[in-house]
């Protein structure tokens, strides 16, 4: 679904993306784990296309396609949806007015008939209500006022109302009690858990993992992939570190 | 103050920033034109308008509000050619002024609000909120004047410019001008100008939202602020409809 070949990227001259090889099939959640600095956000700003970030190699593509060939909003609109680790502040325009314009923005970009404002209201609050999020909350400003965490869960139920059919998720856990990391868990797992669907879950922490429970792990360190394997490689770097993980590999 | 016939010059300071060139293109005639409104004690006045067009246009209005009155203008200048809405207020006690403006345009034209805001009994109050957005060599000015009158005290007067340049060629000029001769008496003023937030159009484009979209749903909560004391919903819409007409085609 989405395949990574020698990726290289790099910020303000700064070469942070190295040769970096990655395939995620439908179906699959593989959870990307790596110690500060490796690259992992980068990796994420890559894919959804945030400017000041250069590819200087390599390609990607997501379903089929060149994903370099597709502005952000036309990589939304094709089933890429990225969640941000700092999810941004929006003052003066409503999470409703917006989510509704995003939605019907990648409706017609797929040829859809747009939500009207009923069916829209309707998806919301099943969204709204399954990450436990307040309605209200989503009548303010978007990310306004709002704690790290509700900005989390806001995240996620702009995923749960946009559906995408691939979520590259950076640091969704990072600010969440653990009572919110469940709510957000399960609403992952509720959203983008399908055979059609694939998932990249940029972690630092087990604990994500016992909620969404990955099918592949990678460990991205210097700018690259340097080890792949099952669910158990997470629990051993829970309880070994990078560093000795590493030095096995 | 130049003589009846004469054009003013740049170096008045309410016209500092205007198009003098485009005002003779008026004809020094205008600049005599007012139009005079007197608002009862105890009354509500509101208009809104919307100003500018391909040629030079100059309005002029003076109000005159009673005790205890209100008086609301609320305007977007989306001139592609000099446009300047001039208003004189003398506010009688306990009166009140509110107005909203919006300028928007590139091109290279010069847009203006300029109002003089005369507390000249106590307990009167005043609050203003420009918001300009421009790009090309487009320009826009909010030249604001408040004068306190000895014994108006417990006046009350606001003034809270914006300006978004959509490009490194377009201004927005803020002037406000205070001259208070009462000692209880709360002026504020606030200036700011800014450029689009990157990392908010970035967030939007991720959503899907295109670049032209995510401009123009920033631009229109950045405006709303201007018209947040409209209390008529039905010309709200047209204010903004305008002003967002007007930013179509304008550089991403």
């Amino acid at each position: 679904m989405l395949a990574i070949e020698n990726l290289h990227a790099e910020i303000g001259g700064k070469a942070i993306l190295k040769g970096l090889n990655l395939e995620v099939a439908a179906g699959e959640v593989h959870a990307i784990m790596g110690p500060n600095g490796a690259g992992k956000s980068t990796l994420a700003n890559v894919l959804g296309g945030k400017p000041d970030y250069e590819v200087t190699g390599g390609s990607v593509t997501f379903k089929g396609a060149n994903l370099f060939d597709l502005e952000p909003h036309e990589r939304a609109a094709t089933g890429l949806f990225l969640g941000f680790q700092y999810p941004v502040e929006i003052p003066g325009v409503s999470n409703v007015q917006f989510l509704r314009e995003a939605a019907n923005a990648q409706r017609k970009y797929r040829g859809e008939e747009p939500l009207s404002g009923g069916e829209f209201l309707k998806l919301a609050k099943e969204k709204a209500g399954l990450l436990k999020l307040d309605m209200e909350m989503l009548k303010r400003q978007v990310n306004v006022g709002f704690s790290g965490g509700e900005k989390k869960r806001a995240e996620m139920v702009q995923m749960g109302i946009l559906d995408p059919s691939f979520a590259v998720l950076d640091e969704t856990d990072s600010g969440l009690d653990i009572d919110a990391l469940r709510v957000v868990g399960d609403g992952i797992n509720a959203i983008m858990r399908a055979p059609d669907k694939g998932v990249l879950l940029i972690t630092h922490y087990q604990r994500l993992l016992d909620v969404v429970k990955p099918d592949r792990v990678s460990i991205l360190a210097g700018g690259r992939i340097v080890q792949t394997g099952g669910p158990e490689l997470a629990l051993r770097l829970e309880d070994e570190g990078y560093d000795a993980v590493m030095a096995d590999a | 103050m130049p003589e009846a016939d004469a054009l003013p010059t740049r170096r008045d300071e309410a016209w500092r920033y205007a198009d003098i060139d485009a005002l003779a293109r008026i004809g020094a005639d205008a600049i005599n034109e007012w139009r005079e409104i007197t608002v009862a004690a105890g009354e509500t006045w509101r208009e809104t308008m919307v100003v500018g067009s391909d040629n030079p246009e100059l309005r002029r209005i003076r109000l005159t509000v009673g005790d205890g009155a209100r008086a609301e203008l609320f305007a977007t200048n989306v001139g592609d050619d000099f446009t300047r809405l001039e208003v004189e207020v003398t506010l009688g006690e306990g009166a009140h002024f509110e107005f909203g403006g919006v300028t928007i345009g590139g091109g290279d034209a010069v847009r203006e609000f300029v109002t003089t805001t005369v507390h000249a009994e106590p307990n009167g109050t005043s609050n203003q909120t420009v918001r300009s957005v421009h790009w090309g060599t487009g320009t826009g000015n909010f030249l604001g004047e408040i004068k306190v009158a000895r014994h108006a005290q417990k006046t009350d007067a606001a003034q809270d410019f914006k300006g978004l340049l959509l490009e490194a060629g377009a201004s927005a000029n803020a002037v406000p001008q205070l001259e208070i001769f009462a000692d209880d008496v709360k002026c504020a003023h606030g200036a700011t100008v800014g450029q689009l937030d990157e990392s908010a159009r970035f967030y939007m484009g991720a959503r899907g939202l295109s670049p032209e979209l995510a401009q123009r749903l920033l631009v229109q909560a950045f405006l709303g602020d201007a018209f947040v004391e409209l209390d008529d919903e039905d010309s709200r819409t047209v204010l903004l409809d305008t002003a967002l007409k007007a930013l179509e085609g304008a550089a991403l």
